[in-house]
């Protein structure tokens, strides 16, 4: 008899510490950028309060369906969903971390930031229209440059992916053709070019395919130690891919207005062109206050602590301004049934 | 028999009739009357329950699919134009790419997989069959995405260099090969994608036609080689014609393994969604390579109903690709004995 009741109250002793873990869990689901951080963060957090993520980086379009579908607590994309859809859905966003994408080159000789490309160039190599390196829109841009009289080679993302949808976001912008015949989103009908499975897809085919030209994110193309090359920004400053220089970028966008904000050729001295944030998407109006709650302190203490871990990673954390605008943004828009304000603090 | 039965094996006819009466199981070892009921109830269950799979697929394909299939009808089978910013859909260059891998495939793997089978079976010294045999399986066991990769790193510049550049600058000015083999030389496209389909589904149907050809009674080989046959002809006349179900059975696994292969194909096709060449070397995209490189990002909506409107046109290709292989066995069968 005693046995049976020790092993009683063992069995509830280890149920109540379960639920208690489990009451602080948290799952979300989403963009495959940001993962590496976020697992990065979810570990460090667990160490620190106990509490777990589970992150499935199951890319940003799936991420979108799973929390409209409310499967999760919390949804992740690279692509900022549009006001009016946060509105009809009722959603609410706000960034996370910043990153940038950059164009990779494999040419003999050539180092990397030795090329300067203008989105305008960039957009008609992928357009088809510049097919080969020698091109007269690239020798006026590259004085000096040695490039060869040879085909170039354009690999681009085959899947859906928000690094696509940074890219051709700008390739909009900067280029009215781009934007007329096939304009912007995580998957286009690509006029040209190899499509690649994944950053390190593309990675792989620009390796490996001479002169050729891809665009992977900062991250990757650090990494693998990539040719990257320079880009003239809005204020017409050729610019190299840095942490730096995507902080430029994101401090160029009005983020009082909006977190709707795709921080592609966004004005500043130094802004990379190609530069952009992910977002986290949760429900305004929250029938667990608990996950919400749960999900929030992650991110406060995220924003908090996680910038050194993230800087590690190659991201770019958030100035601390905007920080700052999400956090009371939070405290606005994110409400439990009764209309209370979620209490993560 | 006799073997396996000592005992007997000292007893004439006679004898071994009355023990084989009185050999019956004991009344307590014998199974109950229900098992034969609970045994058949599972094989129909188990039958039963692959049709209702095979339907509850079909079902939920044509429901998944069905905003694309009234937005555009069949003529989604002849529309190129793939473009999801548009929300515009055709899935035609990816139908195009999945026959087009496939045919490439069979025209390389049937051949190659034939005389490998045929040299297992009929020529290869006796201490070389079973090592070339196993070799030959645990091709098939590598996992695709091996495939892909290899395909990718390391067969496509092979390709590129020593097989497409070549082409290219010989067939330049010619007017119809000169445009089959145009296109970046960059290795990528529908004719790697074939190459590696074939290599992949060899393994799959050498090893049938290998067992089906063994099948084959000695008898009837030894017979036609005591009339004068010469290998071939032995091959060609008598195991062939004896075989020839299995060997349309081994060609359509490989198809239906070739239609499907997903991984090791979206590595090396290039996923190009734009069909403006007719050359073998152009980047092209296939239904399953679509299906996995666009589905996870895919909207819900018209993008993710015309993905699946895709994976129910696989679904009808494969199920016309098994009919026609068993019209074309009903018709061999009906020919049998006509003509020699």
């Amino acid at each position: 008899m005693p046995l049976a009741l020790a092993r009683t109250v063992a069995c509830a002793l280890l149920a109540g510490s379960a639920s208690l873990a489990a009451a602080q869990d948290m799952t979300g689901a989403g963009a495959t950028f940001p993962a590496p951080v976020y697992a990065k963060w979810a570990d460090a957090y667990h160490k620190a309060t106990g509490a777990r993520l589970n992150y499935q980086s199951v890319g940003s379009g799936a991420g979108i369906q799973q929390i409209r579908a409310r499967t999760v607590d919390f949804g992740a994309s690279d692509m900022p969903l549009g006001d009016d859809v946060l509105a009809k859905d009722g959603l609410f966003q706000f960034p996370t971390v910043i990153g940038g994408v950059v164009p990779v080159v494999n040419i003999k000789g050539i180092a990397p930031g030795q090329i300067k490309l203008t989105g305008r160039v960039l957009g008609d190599i992928y357009l088809g229209k510049i097919t080969r390196w020698n091109d007269p829109a690239l020798k006026a841009l590259n004085p000096g440059v040695p490039l060869p009289d040879e085909a170039i080679s354009p690999v681009r993302r085959a899947d859906g992916s928000g690094t696509s949808f940074i890219f051709t976001n700008y390739l909009s912008k900067a280029n009215a053709e781009w934007k007329a015949r096939v304009g912007e989103g995580t998957a286009v009908n690509w006029p040209t070019g190899a499509g690649g499975k994944g950053n390190e897809g593309v990675a792989a085919f620009v390796q490996r395919l001479p002169n050729s030209i891809g665009y992977v994110e900062y991250a990757y193309a650090k990494q693998n130690k990539m040719t990257y090359t320079l880009l003239k920004n809005r204020e017409g400053n050729f610019v190299p891919p840095d942490a730096d220089n995507f902080k430029a970028a994101a401090a160029g966008a009005d983020w009082a207005k909006t977190f709707f904000q795709v921080l592609t050729d966004q004005p500043g001295k130094d802004a990379w062109p190609i530069s952009g944030a992910t977002f986290i998407l949760m429900y305004k109006n929250q029938e667990k206050p608990q996950s919400a709650a749960n999900v929030l302190k992650f991110f406060d203490w995220a924003y908090a602590s996680g910038d050194k871990m993230a800087d590690d990673l190659e991201y770019v954390p958030l100035p601390p301004a905007v920080k700052e605008l999400a956090r009371k943004a939070w405290a606005s828009s994110i409400k439990d049934v009764s209309g209370k304000s979620i209490a993560w603090k | 028999m006799t073997a396996s039965f000592p005992a007997s094996a000292y007893l004439g006819d006679e004898d071994r009739m009355q023990s084989h009466l009185q050999d019956r199981p004991p009344a307590g070892r014998r199974a109950s009357p229900w098992a034969d009921v609970v045994f058949s109830a599972l094989a129909h269950g188990a039958a039963w329950l692959t049709l209702a799979l095979l339907a509850g697929i079909l079902v939920s394909l044509v429901i998944g699919a069905a905003p694309a299939i009234r937005a555009y009808g069949l003529s989604f089978l002849w529309t190129s134009e793939w473009d999801p910013v548009q929300n515009r859909y055709g899935g035609l260059v990816m139908i195009y790419g999945t026959l087009m891998t496939s045919l490439i495939a069979l025209v390389i793997a049937v051949p190659v997989s034939f005389g490998i089978a045929l040299f297992l079976t009929e020529l290869s010294p006796l201490w070389l069959k079973r090592p070339l045999g196993t070799a030959i399986e645990l091709l098939a066991a590598v996992p695709s995405i091996v495939y892909g990769m290899w395909g990718l790193l390391v067969f496509s510049p092979i390709l590129s260099r020593f097989v497409q550049q070549p082409l290219q600058s010989t067939f330049k000015d010619v007017p119809v090969l000169g445009s089959l083999f145009s296109g970046p030389p960059v290795g990528i496209g529908l004719l790697s994608a074939g190459i590696i389909l074939a290599i992949m589904v060899i393994p799959f149907i050498a090893s049938v036609m290998r067992d089906v050809f063994d099948v084959t009674p000695p008898m009837l080989k030894e017979s036609a080689y005591a009339l004068g046959s010469t290998t071939w002809e032995v091959v060609w006349k008598v195991v062939l014609p004896y075989t020839k179900t299995g060997v349309v059975g081994a060609i359509m696994l490989g198809l239906g393994r070739a239609l499907g292969e997903t991984m090791a194909v979206t590595f090396v096709i290039g996923n190009f969604n734009q069909l403006d060449s007719l050359s073998l070397f152009q980047a092209a995209n296939s239904i399953t390579s679509a299906l996995a490189n666009e589905f996870g990002e895919a909207a819900a909506g018209l993008h993710q109903a015309s993905l699946i409107y895709l994976g129910l046109v696989l679904f009808l290709i494969t199920f016309i690709v098994l009919s026609i292989s068993k019209l074309l066995l009903q018709r061999l069968k009906r020919r049998e004995g006509r003509v020699t």
